[in-house]
């Protein structure tokens, strides 16, 4: 029980994992026949492995994690794409960070730049817009990357480059949507889950009633979960008591921060700018319907898409993954990390094969990370 | 990426674009308000925000900002996003 003294609460900790065992106990899971708790969120990854949840709840509880890391869901396609952007010369291509180390096809945007493409690392796209407002000479594209946590800041970024008249600010949009890949999950016949943990700020934005399908139309529970480890435990406990209730709701354990119907500004913002493409593709998920965003044409003076005739939909369909690299077998729970051919030889945080591998916020990471901290607690 | 970082609001500086000056673990950093403001900008004076890529997305109280900040220090995600200020920063002006 090493990682209970990193608890600030350690007390509080053991009587919600005391109840959580209670409740396991009465549904009867066991380990050899556990429940599955799919955690959606990449950052509930990162917490379950950073805080050792796994191995201190109930081990009739297994955690399947989610496709909730928005680089680990990038395809290789959309990154050599980037890449064909960074190397015209007009262009100054500006990117979060998480995404420079994402393997592309032949390369990721850190080799380009060290290749001598003008890429840089920004912290928001307000930088972009401001590199749009300081180098009127060159197009500033910025990579439009992430769930709906990110969406509203490039849905309004775009809006200001619209109202200031900045015609060479532009965005390579790919940013995607949580509800559709679960929907896709839980229709999935070879998928067995059991409840959910709801990401907690992409809910801040988007609301909880976006999840009612899960528990209206395939009646799993799902409860709306904050970062901290008791967050989590309190999470998984109001999922396991509604499973024992024989329940499936939407619940919110991240009031203090998630609004019922979201937020309005950038529900508003978004709904502006963006629409559904038809489908789009997801690394190791392969394409599904209604689930990412592109630029309406209103905003079409800002769509790098448009303006450079590159993206989704403009080449060949599909991307073919590494020989033999299991992200998307890993994504859907169906093999551990550690079963993959690559995991910790060919495939390192230092140097990620797959994109599982790259973020903090990858199951395969957070695995290699926490591996060590593991072995010595067990 | 999604995980943010609490700040609080120190002054407006842009009422027109909707920005105001933060204070992040010390750092100062210009962020936008536009998804906070309810009323005046002025009223957000003095209060926690959760900010994410440079928008305030939330506004909390001060004890949930000092437990999320102390929940992201332990994840390694607060240095991670003062880093990405930084960075932010160095690429305005070109540095590498």
């Amino acid at each position: 029980m090493r990682y209970m003294e990193e608890f600030r609460d350690p007390k509080a900790a053991k009587a919600v994992l005391a109840r959580i065992a209670a409740v396991v106990d009465e549904i009867g899971a066991t380990a050899e026949k556990p429940l599955h708790i799919m955690e959606i969120c990449g950052g509930h990854t990162h917490a379950i492995f950073r805080y050792g949840l796994d191995k201190l709840t109930h081990p009739g509880i297994e955690f399947i994690h989610g496709p909730g890391c928005p680089v680990c869901v990038l395809p290789r396609a959309r990154v050599d794409d980037c890449i064909a952007i960074a190397r015209r010369p007009e262009v100054i291509f500006a990117t979060f960070g998480d995404a420079m180390r994402v393997p592309g096809t032949e390369m990721s945007l850190l080799e380009a730049k060290a290749g001598g493409a003008d890429i840089r690392m920004v912290y928001s796209p307000l930088d972009a817009l401001e590199l749009a407002r300081r180098n009127p000479e060159r197009e500033v594209v910025f990579f439009g990357l992430g769930f709906e946590t990110t969406t509203p800041s490039t849905a309004l970024s775009i809006q200001a480059a619209a109202r200031e008249g900045l015609g060479n600010f532009s965005v390579f949009c790919n940013h995607i949507t949580v509800p559709p890949p679960l929907r896709a999950l839980l229709s999935d016949p070879d998928m067995r889950l059991d409840g959910f943990v709801g990401p907690g700020h992409v809910s801040m934005v988007i609301g909880i009633h976006a999840y009612d399908f899960i528990a209206g139309e395939f009646g799993k529970p799902i409860v709306v979960a904050g970062f901290e480890p008791l967050d989590l435990l309190q999470s998984v406990l109001m999922a396991v008591e509604q499973i024992r209730d024989g329940r499936a709701e939407v619940e919110n354990q991240y009031a203090r921060v998630v609004p019922e119907h979201g937020n309005p500004v950038s529900l508003a913002a978004i709904a502006d700018v963006y629409e559904m493409r038809p489908s789009f593709e997801w690394r190791g998920l392969g394409e599904i319907d209604q689930s990412g965003l592109r630029i309406r044409d209103g905003y079409r003076r800002h769509d790098a898409e448009a303006k450079f005739g590159i993206g989704y939909g403009a080449a060949a369909r599909g991307s073919a993954e590494p020989e033999d690299c299991a992200c998307g077998q890993v994504m859907t729970g169906r093999l551990k990390p550690t079963a993959c051919p690559h995991f910790g030889k060919g495939c390192t945080p230092g140097m990620p094969l797959g994109a599982l591998m790259v973020s903090s916020e990858g199951a395969c990471a957070a695995y290699y990370q926490y591996g060590g901290a593991r072995a010595a607690a067990e | 990426m999604c995980l943010g970082i609490p700040g609080r609001i120190v002054a407006v500086t842009d009422a027109a674009r909707q920005m105001a000056m933060a204070e992040v673990s010390g750092v100062r950093r210009e962020v936008n308000v536009a998804c906070v403001a309810e009323g005046p900008l002025a009223e957000l004076v003095g209060r926690w925000a959760l900010i994410h890529v440079g928008f305030a997305m939330a506004l909390i109280d001060e004890a949930e900002a000092e437990a999320t900040l102390a929940a992201l220090r332990e994840l390694g995600e607060a240095q991670e996003a003062l880093d990405a200020m930084a960075a932010g920063d160095a690429a305005l002006e070109g540095r590498p």
